[in-house]
């Protein structure tokens, strides 16, 4: 009996698993709410402080992040960024952020675009799709869970794979303390 | 008994059914080896339809003959030794004819893989086919890069003239398979391999891809369409061309939503900005039959419900959703419908 109650407690324990695989092919409507939540300052009216972070709600999802992963290859993200070295643009898979490190930092640096380079994506890349860019980024810095973050690659690694990259710990960063070899 | 039949009389009509002549069809051969693996079926067919019946009456006679030789059993006479020696001869009648059959067959088999493999020119038509999740991308090389010729989910092939078809995939394991043409070959990704056919009569041959690869993989086929060595080279002059330039206002302002938008990211269209290859090449879209790798006919209907929301129709593939204003959509279907 007590290896019985056993049993069903794993198989219960293992039903959590399928949520991280689970495919939406059908999108939800664009979620424009993160647009009003990125702070790209700690400067605020007096009394307000910032908004809370938007959620990604692909940062758990394998499947969302494996996708990220292969819509950083089909749009040339690695064209600048290589596979999270940098070398063209800045590193990605490093604890320094120029324009911070929050989802919706990220976010809007795709969309927006940013000074010396980054172009802006806006109306190029759907949202969700962004957002699946945004979630596969963070896992390159250890940011993901490890059963999120990708443990392979359909083509050579040339790097290990996400789901073994040390966690790096992004200060809080924004535009007004910019490095110097960034500013230029 | 009468319900059997009706099973049985309903099976039949089932099967006949199946007979009529398809352009997707094993027994409607239109290549050389096809022509082979066609023979060699229906070889195979008559050869154990002939082993069947005989085992059957055998089996038959041994049942109604074992009835009779229980009543007998009881009281054993010098008769079985004689029935001994009967039974001796018929197994090595029967083994000898079963091993000379199985040869028969192995060296007809061996022959025609032979002839399959023997087709060889100097001339051939090279096409190059990479297998996509979950589409077919199709090439024509040509020495002079501007000549060379890219287009997706249709095979056009010259009738009498081999084929040389390299196969590569971008992703995973893929299969091409045209029936009527030639037999299976894997696509595999970083490895190239080769096929040769040869059609020899016109016609608009569906192919599929025959190995597992992923969420659509029922819906990654393509048309083979044989024609006419002038017909051919006619529509491989065609498609060498650029895109033609939006006539009319409705198509210019389809073709500047097609290069703002989302399309720009994977698309290309040979004589604009547009040059992405992780989809298909739209420079002469209009020209194809279908749509989605033979799932949809291409008419502006479909074409505007794939742009928007190809997920419906195709759950899984990697065309995202495209939620345009509608003139907008209807601008960019003219535009695309337009690049004939």
């Amino acid at each position: 009996m007590r290896n019985f109650l056993g049993l069903v407690a794993i198989s219960l324990l293992a039903l959590g698993g399928c949520e991280r695989e689970r495919r939406d092919f059908v999108q939800p409507p664009a979620m424009s709410t993160a647009a009003q939540s990125i702070s790209v300052s700690e400067l605020h009216p007096a009394g307000l402080s910032a908004p809370p972070p938007a959620a990604n709600i692909y940062s758990e999802s394998a499947y969302a992040v494996n996708e990220g992963k292969r819509l950083y290859t089909w749009y040339n993200c690695g064209g600048c960024h290589f596979h999270g070295g940098g070398g063209i643009g800045p590193p990605l898979m490093d604890q320094d952020w120029i324009y911070g490190s929050d989802p919706q930092n990220i976010f809007a640096t795709i969309v927006e675009g940013r000074p010396n380079g980054m172009p802006s994506f806006s109306g190029k890349i759907p949202e969700f799709q962004v957002w699946q860019i945004v979630a596969y980024v963070r896992s390159m810095s250890g940011q993901l869970p490890k059963d999120v973050a990708p443990s392979r690659s359909d083509h050579m690694m040339v790097t290990q794979p996400e789901s073994s990259t040390p966690t790096e710990h992004p200060a809080k960063e924004h535009p007004a303390d910019l490095k110097p070899e960034h500013s230029q | 008994m009468k319900r059997l039949c009706q099973i049985i009389c309903g099976a039949s009509v089932l099967g006949l059914s199946a007979c009529t002549r398809g352009n997707q069809d094993v027994l409607n051969s239109a290549g050389i080896q096809a022509q082979r693996i066609e023979h060699l079926w229906w070889i195979i067919l008559g050869v154990t339809s002939v082993v069947f019946v005989l085992v059957l009456a055998f089996l038959g006679r041994a049942v109604s003959r074992n009835q009779n030789a229980e009543l007998l059993h009881q009281k054993p006479g010098p008769a079985s030794e004689s029935a001994d020696s009967g039974l001796k001869t018929g197994v090595i009648a029967a083994v000898a004819l079963t091993v000379v059959t199985l040869f028969v067959l192995l060296i007809i088999a061996i022959s025609t893989g032979r002839a399959m493999a023997s087709l060889q020119s100097k001339t051939p038509v090279t096409i190059q086919v990479t297998g996509h999740q979950w589409w077919w991308e199709v090439q024509y090389p040509d020495p002079v890069s501007s000549n060379i010729v890219t287009t997706a989910n249709e095979i056009h092939i010259p009738v009498g003239t081999p084929i040389v078809l390299n196969s590569t995939s971008q992703d995973v394991i893929h299969s091409f398979w045209a029936p009527n043409i030639q037999g299976k070959r894997d696509l595999i990704p970083g490895w190239t391999t080769a096929i040769w056919f040869q059609a020899y009569h016109e016609g608009v041959f569906r192919g599929q891809c025959a190995e597992f690869c992923g969420h659509q993989h029922a819906h990654m086929a393509f048309l083979l369409i044989a024609e006419s060595q002038d017909k051919f080279q006619a529509w491989l002059q065609h498609q060498r061309e650029s895109a033609a330039n939006p006539a009319t206002a409705e198509a210019q302002r389809g073709q500047q939503v097609f290069l703002s938008a989302t399309c720009v990211m994977c698309h290309t269209i040979r004589g604009t900005d547009a040059g992405s290859r992780n989809g298909p090449d739209l420079t002469h879209i209009a020209s194809r039959g279908t749509l989605a790798a033979a799932t949809i006919p291409n008419t502006p209907g479909y074409l505007a419900g794939w742009i928007a929301d190809s997920q419906h129709i195709k759950p899984g593939n990697h065309m995202p959703p495209n939620s345009l204003a509608s003139d907008d959509q209807q601008a960019l279907v003219a535009y695309l419908e337009s690049l004939q």
